[in-house]
């Protein structure tokens, strides 16, 4: 009779890992190239989708750490291009969520990604405390955290004279609520 | 008082690692009935079929029960064995150990056990079984052929050079199918046309083969040797037999500006037309949704000009009944429309082509004449981008298998490109190239290294069309997945191959497996590839799966012979699996009481109704009766009859209930 | 009609004539909002990116404080707060583990409110806004939906992925004419806005740069991360592409709105930084 295939994929790689939390198989990626084909910003990184996946793929931990340490990830702009093209249906965009959790997690993310985490960072932040965004507060934040105080400081006057600035937060009720969710769930790694 | 003999077979090791066959042999020994029981290594090999045909003899057995695979594969094997032996061939039946017990059960105590209780219920039926006698009936020596492709009139000229007659249906107006649009051939690029049209006339001077084109099945009744198939003539609204086929009617037909289909809607025809120049046979028909006297009631140009008085707008549809003795499908493929495209614009820019507009743009005998023009302006394209596995080897897109002959075809287009464009770019995205096949490697790497080809690995994300160009956004894989670039003039997608419209109504029309692209399944995948599952029926070309020409010609050869081969006899010998009613002396005669709730669900229309008739030529009552010729023995009208009248041979109540009644 | 309100974080603050333009429209069309009680941010482009968890349990106190109020539609004008939205719902329904994890952060089940974008409700009262319509929107619009609405298209099964046509519907009942164009649904990159600036100014510039090539004189849009990009980070765009693109970029109900009479002001046209209405 037919002979039966074991699963080789050792269980101590991001390949196992995805299939196990995303249910996507990187088997199935046959390295078309189509996602980097389509994607935005593929000509700025250093590590196409296509080349990550490819890495993955091999469930190496030692690929894996280089597809973490890559600065391409952190350029993904999650416009899903990758995944709604994909022929094999595999969901590259999603697959790059993952990669960039672990590569945090891990300590591994790249140097040059500190303003794009400290953005993301500054966001949560503002949200933790207040439940809804602050324009202002992640503004500042995102400045001390990244240290680009100049950034950007002609548009702040500008936005709030077109009344696109409220100076003070929204405060919900459920402030705490939202606490909650962010101490059950951020970082706790599933 | 019955005297089974059961063998018990290990297979090798297919049954013999999983179960205990001495002990499987053992527990017959003890069953009631039997009088002998042995296992052996391999039952079907020589050694084994002559310890059944000794045991016979040795023991006097009057049933035989062979443990071993599944009866599909060796039933013939022993019963033949069996008669050899002078026993009665159906008093031998299989007990199947390996599909049913050793390949699906891990090793074990209860396996064996397993396979000892389908022994046993074996024996039991065994000694019910009565000696049956093949049933035989005649065969009709003629094939009906549908599908005028190359597939279909090979398999009509081979099976018409054996000397029997051919019914070659085609349901457009000409044979010739998809070969007769193709430019050049891969791999020796000789001019299709050239190389079919030869087949064509000789297809059609044959004097064993009768062309029907313009046809279609209607409907199929019967059995291998015994089809009753029912055609439709459509309408040309012409006498073919007074048209001489000069062609005025065409000339003069007001309406010309239809989307031409064998050109692949790059050219335009008439109302009234020939599909093209070489077409066979050469008699127009009028497209009556585009004509100008079936729109409005005026014009009738046409019959104005014919010479011969050959049009007939007031003629129908024509059904015609045909005995034959055996089919071949032979009805082809379509290919993917570049409308199933959403990234490359949904196939709203006339300069992307699918594969066949291509063939039509490189043709001589095409709307450009063979002359690189592209369709949205008729300037020739300087940068000419070819995608393989556009649509193939796509799960996204409902085809995750392989098409097999765009690789070839895609190098064959852009050499063709660059043979007829010197100073034009070629690029051809591709993931694999697969060229196995006499010469075809070598004609791609000729392409690659000769004719300048660039070959890019990696498929394409997105087309759009900006300043006058398509922008072709891709990818090189051999680069890390770096993204590239292609401002072209003109894009071909070798779109996948797909079964023909219709072929799963078809299949079912027909009672032939398909598979989930609707791609009709042959018999068995390596050992039976003509044959389909309803015998009689046989399989030619891309009807199966996507198949180039070289192929598709040779497994047409192939079931021409499997049908010359049925033709060889004259008469068939059936399996006497066949319903029966009963029959009991007077004044009974039948337990069935003529309610002929059978006959209604009788799907082989079998059942017929018989007079019993007293001495006087009074009629006494009507029964059922069961043409054996046309019962498929599927025991519908068993389940139905209500005074269980009915039976199968082989498999009666008695039988099953007695097979039951032991577990 | 009633329905369900989740207006989003950027429509209270950099996005303001979005929700002023949804409520104006819809009001004129006789819509009641029904906004989702105590509302939190939904993670935007953030959580997804550093918790999978975090990223479905925002959106999931929002549909639950949703089915709380009764509410059985929602309407997420904010394209990427609809995006989360719907991803959050798909990703709870396909991953039990995941579901109960979330329901434990937030206290509840997430419910099953259906979530509706903005162009998903302006469709079913087309018939409305054409018999209402007073002073046709009347030039050559480039439709652009960009990512979050579209894609991925497995989740939120909106239009065709490629090409979509619901805002050149809207538009043309609008009075306008809509261009062909090929960067409908083409990033404009995104949150990248404050920390990459150069990446979006070069995308955005690509869209921008395709739709007045297409010969629009507006750009329609129903994201606030693509108005925000495509508007106020014209300079950086104009500064990369070495031209003065001047091309207003109005969201559609900002063009509905001035199709059915309404003044530019409720509508917010005042607060863009590429001046809205030059051209009217």
């Amino acid at each position: 009779m037919g002979s039966h295939a074991h699963a080789p994929t050792a269980p101590d790689t991001l390949k196992a890992r995805i299939r196990e939390h995303l249910g996507v198989n990187l088997n199935h990626c046959y390295q078309c190239g189509k996602c980097s084909a389509g994607c935005p910003v593929a000509e700025d990184m250093d590590m196409t989708s296509s080349r990550a996946l490819r890495l993955l793929q091999l469930g190496d931990p030692a690929l894996d750490r280089k597809v973490m340490e890559s600065e391409g990830i952190w350029l993904c702009l999650t416009c899903e291009t990758c995944s709604t093209r994909c022929p094999q249906e595999v969901e590259v965009a999603k697959v790059m969520d993952h990669v960039r959790t672990e590569a945090l997690r891990a300590g591994l993310a790249h140097p040059r990604s500190r303003d794009i985490l400290a953005f993301h960072r500054a966001f949560l932040d503002s949200i933790r405390v207040t439940g809804r965004l602050y324009e202002i507060g992640l503004v500042a934040n995102y400045k001390v955290r990244s240290r680009h105080f100049l950034k950007d400081v002609a548009l702040a006057p500008k936005m709030y004279l077109r009344g696109k600035l409220p100076l003070l937060p929204h405060l919900i009720k459920g402030r705490d609520a939202v606490g909650r969710i962010f101490a059950k769930t951020l970082g706790k790694g599933r | 008082m019955s005297r089974i003999g059961v063998f018990t077979c290990h297979c090798g090791e297919n049954i013999g690692a999983t179960v205990d066959c001495g002990k499987v042999a053992e527990c017959s020994r003890s069953i009631p009935g039997v009088v002998h029981s042995v296992d052996y290594k391999y039952m079907c090999s020589d050694p084994g079929q002559g310890m059944i045909k000794e045991a016979i003899k040795e023991h006097g057995l009057t049933g035989v029960v062979v443990a071993a695979c599944s009866p599909r594969m060796h039933e013939p094997t022993f019963r033949n064995a069996v008669a050899e032996a002078g026993l009665n061939p159906y008093l031998c039946e299989m007990a199947n150990l390996r599909e049913h017990c050793s390949w699906v059960h891990e090793k074990g105590e209860v396996t064996t056990e397993k396979a000892a209780d389908l022994v046993r219920v074996m024996v039991e039926k065994v000694k019910h079984n009565q000696p049956l006698h093949p049933i035989r009936v005649p065969v009709t020596k003629r094939a009906l052929v549908l599908g005028g492709g190359i597939a279909g009139i090979q398999a009509a000229l081979d099976i018409a050079d054996a000397g029997h007659k051919v019914v070659l249906v085609e349901k457009s107006p000409s044979i010739g199918g998809h070969m007769s649009q193709l430019s050049e051939t891969f791999p020796t690029l000789d001019c299709s046309q050239c190389i079919l049209t030869p087949r064509m006339v000789e297809a059609a001077r044959h004097p064993n083969i009768t062309l029907m084109t313009y046809a279609e099945l209607e409907k199929l009744e019967g059995f291998i040797g015994n089809f009753k198939a029912t055609i439709r003539r459509k309408a040309r609204k012409l006498d073919e037999k007074l048209c001489t086929g000069c062609g005025l009617c065409i000339q003069k037909c007001p309406q010309k500006k239809i989307p031409d289909e064998f050109n692949e809607g790059l050219g335009q025809r008439t109302a009234i037309y020939v599909p093209f120049p070489q077409a066979v046979p050469n008699k127009p028909v009028i497209d009556t949704a585009n004509c100008t006297f079936f729109k409005s009631g005026k014009c009738k140009v046409c019959e104005k000009m014919c010479p011969t008085g050959a049009i007939r707008y007031d003629q129908e549809d024509e059904l015609v009944t045909l005995d034959v003795g055996a089919l071949v499908l032979a009805t082809g493929f379509k290919v993917m429309r570049t409308d199933k495209f959403p990234e490359y614009g949904y196939g709203q820019d006339p300069d992307i082509l699918d594969g066949l507009q291509f063939e039509r743009l490189a043709s001589a005998s095409g709307p450009t004449l063979g002359v690189m023009k592209r369709p949205s302006d008729g300037k020739e394209p300087e940068t000419v981008v070819f995608l393989a596995c556009s649509g193939s080897r796509d799960r996204a897109k409902g085809v995750p298998y392989c098409s097999k002959i765009c690789c070839m075809y895609t190098a064959k287009h852009a050499m063709l490109y660059r043979h007829k464009v010197h100073h034009g770019k070629a690029v051809v995205f591709y993931m694999d190239i697969r060229s196995g096949g006499k010469d075809y490697d070598e004609f791609v790497r000729r392409a690659i290294e000769e004719d300048d080809v660039q070959y890019v690995r990696g498929r394409v994300s997105k087309i759009h069309r900006e300043d006058g160009k398509l922008v072709v956004k891709g990818a090189d894989t051999l680069q890390g997945g770096a993204p590239v670039e292609i401002r072209a003039d003109m894009v071909v997608l070798a779109t996948a191959v797909q079964s023909q419209d219709g072929s799963e109504e078809l299949a079912q029309k027909l009672h032939v497996s398909y598979d989930p692209y609707h791609f009709f399944a042959e018999s068995h995948p390596k050992l039976k590839p003509v044959e389909t599952n309803t015998a009689g029926i046989f399989l030619a070309g891309a009807c199966q799966a996507p198949r180039d020409i070289p192929e598709t010609v040779a497994q047409a050869s192939g079931a021409a012979a499997k049908v010359a081969a049925l033709f060889a006899r004259d008469e068939l010998t059936r399996e006497p699996v066949v319903a029966v009613v009963n029959r009991l002396p007077a004044p009974t005669f039948s337990y069935c009481v003529g309610c002929f709730l059978c006959q209604s669900a009788c799907p082989y229309q079998a059942i017929e109704q018989e007079e019993i008739k007293g001495r006087d030529g009074s009629v006494l009552k009507v029964v059922a009766r069961v043409n054996a010729g046309l019962c498929q023995g599927c025991g519908t009208c068993v389940a139905t009859c209500r005074t269980k009248a009915i039976d199968i041979q082989g498999f009666s109540n008695e039988q099953i209930y007695a097979e039951l009644m032991t577990l | 009609m009633r329905i369900g309100y989740y207006p989003g974080c950027s429509l209270l603050g950099s996005s303001r004539e979005f929700d002023e333009s949804v409520r104006a429209v819809m009001g004129a069309l006789g819509v009641e909002l029904v906004q989702v009680p105590d509302w939190n941010c939904c993670g935007a482009s953030s959580a997804h990116v550093l918790d999978a968890a975090l990223a479905a349990a925002l959106p999931a106190r929002i549909l639950a404080q949703a089915a709380a109020a009764g509410l059985d539609e929602v309407l997420a004008p904010c394209a990427a707060c609809y995006n989360r939205l719907v991803s959050a719902q798909d990703s709870i329904a396909k991953d039990p583990r995941l579901a109960k994890e979330v329901e434990e952060a937030v206290g509840a089940p997430a419910g099953r409110v259906k979530v509706l974008n903005v162009l998903e409700v302006l469709d079913r009262l087309r018939p409305e806004i054409q018999a209402r319509i007073q002073a046709p929107y009347a030039r050559k619009v480039a439709c652009y939906y960009g990512c979050l609405l579209v894609r991925p298209p497995r989740v939120v099964k909106f239009d065709r992925p490629e090409d979509p046509r619901s805002m050149d519907l809207l538009a043309a009942a609008a009075g306008a004419t809509p261009v062909e164009w090929p960067f409908k649904t083409e990033c404009c990159g995104a949150s990248f806005s404050v920390t990459r600036t150069d990446l979006v100014a070069k995308l955005s510039g690509r869209v921008l740069e395709g739709a007045v090539k297409a010969g629009a004189e507006a750009v329609l849009v129903a994201c606030p991360m693509c108005q925000s990009n495509l508007d106020m980070r014209r300079p950086e765009i104009n500064a990369r592409l070495g031209r003065d693109l001047e091309i207003p970029v109005l969201y559609i109900t900002q063009a509905l709105g001035l199709a059915l009479g309404l003044e530019p002001e409720k509508l917010g046209l005042q607060r863009h930084f590429v001046p809205a209405l030059a051209r009217v």
